[in-house]
């Protein structure tokens, strides 16, 4: 009981030792802050990249992929038949995309992905990163007339995009509208000159009058400058095959808080593909054009600043990758959607053990490997760092304990004069280390949690404060600081705080046990 | 209430015998005390102290008996060995030879539980500069030793019967207004009867006092020795005394004399 009642009069009169036990508070904090947000971070990124790549994915190493998907799909189900939700073929090429912006050639590096428009959205979330809530709902390659969103609405401060009010056809025609008017008044200007010039160089200077026919079709005399498809393509009424480009390729900001679009749902664009049919060492480009109908946000820069989806067939015709007597095309990959529950990484070695070496099968955790090790490792390392921050504190715990040690000598004497065993001191200190252990862990903790719990508020007001952006959504994935508070985590970030605590009162404590009673008593 | 002692400063309704109020836990019927026989004794006790290579020889062979109930002073000069003595006495220390016996069992070589639970038990002790415990309220203060005896939920339990006794203990030496304060908010003289009273809180057999009187003005000490006095005539405490002064000394019933470190009859 004294060692309850001494300590509690300890704790309430050397607040000096409370003083020590900030450090434990500032640490757990910081770790749980720390840990939440790394949590959180790495949480958002597999919620991310899982939505993106499915759970399995079989690939041809080759880049002209692997024959009759569907024979292949069938083998897979024969395999792991039980485990799989769905399947769908895919097929990946590197390629170049192109597109007018203002008069200027635009041309980006992509991933070209074909997918099959109905089944792709069985084995991740790609049609939830789409921007009309039609494709959200029900994803086809068609151009939507509009409705396009014209801000995230998963986040709080996105900015807005003035320019997506009017995709689609609206401004696919509008802009066919406006082509057809520059055409006709190049045409007439063309034909102008032409007329000029005729006059000038003929020997009489009588003017030649323009004919019938170039009165009624005014792009023939300007046919040269058109391309023959683009010709017979009017662009009001009909589409390319569609595609659906990443974000990424395509927005910038302006820094007048809005997002501005270099291509939009409505826009055409030529894609380039490296041909890559033939067995001939040199690898010939081939283009087709496609029509934009739909932006894909997976808020992963890293994809959405890459992958352009165009439908599978498109792709495959454009690769030359059907064979022709039959009409079976070629893939290359298969994403395999799991049961839910389902372990990806025992259906990938079922499958490394049943296909050849040809084909490389790796989970979604795989392919993403280095990025999702690079985060725990930072988290690892930063525990460690955080960590020893606690631990300096309870070095910090030890050097005031053996203060009060020295101060209380004579108590000690004293206690032991009235045959209170060396057990019984040390259980004292050892309660004074806990019972400040406690207190300066779940002050850290209250202050920790509510800190995670409201870190973008503090962020928004530290902005405020001192007019710097603290988490600026254009430099990370996110619009917001994502937390994740995981309490066991927290537990052991506390049961570790008050560990250090206790033993750092260890050595104090055994001390105060051993002193002689009758030294200890004539302390001065 | 027969026994009770007159004392000078308590007033007389409240005054009780103070080995009474411990008594919480049942233990055997107390025997009465036989006076005269040995109680505690020292037997060729030797005790000395390194200094770094030096060897101080403080206690060069003490005999000393202590009797039942009697009130007993060990004087000597400063350095002479005298609260040596009674450390040892009071098994704060061991000799480096010779033994020490308490009720006809040799105590210096107990276990160190068993010398605690000694302490805490038989023997109460009383010091010059008091040594209570600073953060603790006087009856805090006298109701550690009962603290340190018991376990939390004992303690708990009994709590009430423990409070009671130490609050009687503390009036039994005419301190029942100050049962909240502080040490510091105390004198002398009120620190000396608090430490009185948390000596004799357990009901001890033997009452080691050292230099009680010594941090005291006269007035004050003469009062702490007619405490003493009583006690030991009302209670056939069994005390042991050491001071330097021997007029103090002259109220004990024997004057033992330490010089050099070895027992001169006085």
């Amino acid at each position: 009981m004294y060692k309850f009642l001494l300590c509690w009069r300890y704790l309430r009169t050397r607040y000096i030792a409370l003083a020590s036990i900030i450090s434990v508070t500032l640490g757990v904090a910081t770790m749980i802050v720390v840990n939440s947000v790394m949590a959180g971070f790495s949480r958002e990124m597999q919620t991310r990249i899982h939505g993106i790549l499915s759970d399995v994915v079989l690939e041809s190493q080759s880049m002209t992929g692997f024959f009759d998907p569907d024979r292949h799909m069938a083998m897979v189900r024969d395999i792991a038949g039980d485990d799989i939700e769905g399947m769908t073929p895919t097929v990946h090429v590197p390629a170049m995309l192109a597109f007018n912006y203002t008069g200027q050639r635009i041309v980006r590096p992509i991933t070209l992905i074909g997918i099959e428009p109905a089944t792709y959205g069985n084995v991740g979330d790609y049609s939830q990163y789409l921007q009309h809530p039609e494709n959200q709902k029900n994803f086809s390659f068609s151009l939507r007339d509009g409705g396009y969103r014209t801000r995230d609405p998963n986040a709080k401060d996105a900015p807005e995009r003035p320019q997506m009010e009017d995709a689609g056809w609206k401004m696919r025609r509008r802009r066919a509208e406006l082509d057809r008017r520059w055409r006709e008044e190049d045409a007439r200007q063309a034909a102008e000159l032409a007329a000029a010039t005729a006059k000038l160089e003929s020997p009489d200077g009588i003017v030649a009058s323009p004919t019938e026919e170039s009165v009624a079709d005014p792009f023939k005399s300007a046919g040269a400058t058109v391309e023959p498809e683009a010709a017979e393509f009017d662009p009001a009424k009909s589409t390319w095959p569609g595609i659906v480009l990443g974000i990424g390729l395509v927005n910038y900001q302006r820094g007048d808080g809005e997002e501005h679009f270099l291509c939009l749902p409505g826009d055409d664009v030529t894609i380039t593909v490296p041909s890559a049919s033939s067995m001939d060492t040199e690898i010939k480009g081939t283009y087709d054009f496609f029509t934009v109908v739909d932006l894909y946000e997976s808020k992963m820069s890293e994809y959405d600043s890459s992958f352009c989806f165009v439908p599978l067939k498109n792709l495959q015709e454009l690769l030359q990758m059907v064979d022709k007597p039959t009409g079976i095309g070629y893939a290359s990959a298969i994403q395999i959607k799991l049961k839910p529950g389902v372990n990806p990484d025992v259906v990938r070695d079922k499958l490394r053990a049943a296909f050849p070496e040809f084909y490389s099968v790796q989970t979604w955790r795989d392919k993403q490997g280095p990025l999702l090790a690079a985060v725990q490792m930072e988290t690892a390392i930063l525990n460690v760092l955080l960590f020893l921050i606690i631990a300096v504190a309870g070095f910090g715990i030890l050097a005031i304990f053996y203060m009060i040690v020295v101060e209380k000598t004579r108590d000690i004497g004293i206690l032991k004069s009235l045959g209170a065993p060396g057990r019984g001191i040390m259980g004292i200190f050892l309660t004074y280390g806990l019972s400040l252990g406690t207190v300066g862990s779940g002050a850290g903790m209250v202050l920790g949690l509510l800190f995670a719990l409201n870190i973008n508020e503090i962020a928004g007001l530290l902005a405020w404060v001192t007019g710097q952006e603290v988490f600026d959504p254009s430099i990370y994935y996110f619009y917001e600081i994502p937390v994740d508070i995981s309490p066991f985590t927290v537990s052991w970030i506390v049961l570790g705080a008050v560990a250090i605590a206790v033993m750092a009162s260890v050595l104090p404590a055994r001390r105060a046990a051993r002193l002689h009673p009758v030294e200890a008593l004539r302390y001065e | 209430m027969s026994n009770t002692p007159s004392l000078p400063t308590t007033d007389s309704s409240q005054r009780r015998s103070p080995r009474a109020p411990h008594r919480v836990a049942p233990s055997p019927a107390p025997q009465l005390p036989r006076s005269g026989e040995t109680q505690l004794s020292a037997r060729q006790v030797k005790k000395s102290y390194r200094k770094g290579q030096v060897t101080i020889p403080v206690l060069r062979g003490v005999d000393l008996e202590v009797r039942r109930g009697e009130f007993l002073a060990i004087i000597g000069q400063s350095g002479s060995g005298k609260s040596t003595l009674l450390h040892l006495l009071g098994t704060l220390d061991a000799p480096d030879a010779g033994e020490i016996h308490f009720g006809g069992r040799r105590i210096d070589n107990l276990p160190a539980r068993d010398r605690d639970a000694l302490r805490n038990r038989q023997f109460g002790m009383i010091f010059q500069f008091y040594h209570l415990l600073p953060e603790l309220t006087m009856l805090e203060n006298v109701l550690a030793p009962q603290m340190i005896a018991s376990g939390v939920f004992q303690y708990l339990r009994q709590r009430k019967a423990h409070v009671e006794a130490a609050t009687q203990l503390l009036s039994l030496v005419g301190l029942e207004h100050r049962l909240k304060h502080k040490p510091r908010e105390l004198s002398g003289g009120e620190m000396q009867r608090a430490a009185i009273a948390r000596a004799l809180v357990t009901g001890p057999e033997v009452l080691l006092a050292d230099e009680p009187t010594g941090n005291l003005d006269h007035q004050t000490g003469r009062e702490i020795l007619h405490l003493l006095r009583t006690l030991n005539r009302a209670q056939h405490l069994t005390i042991c005394m050491v001071t330097h002064d021997l007029s103090i000394a002259q109220e004990a019933d024997r004057i033992v004399r330490l010089a050099e470190g070895q027992v001169v009859e006085a």
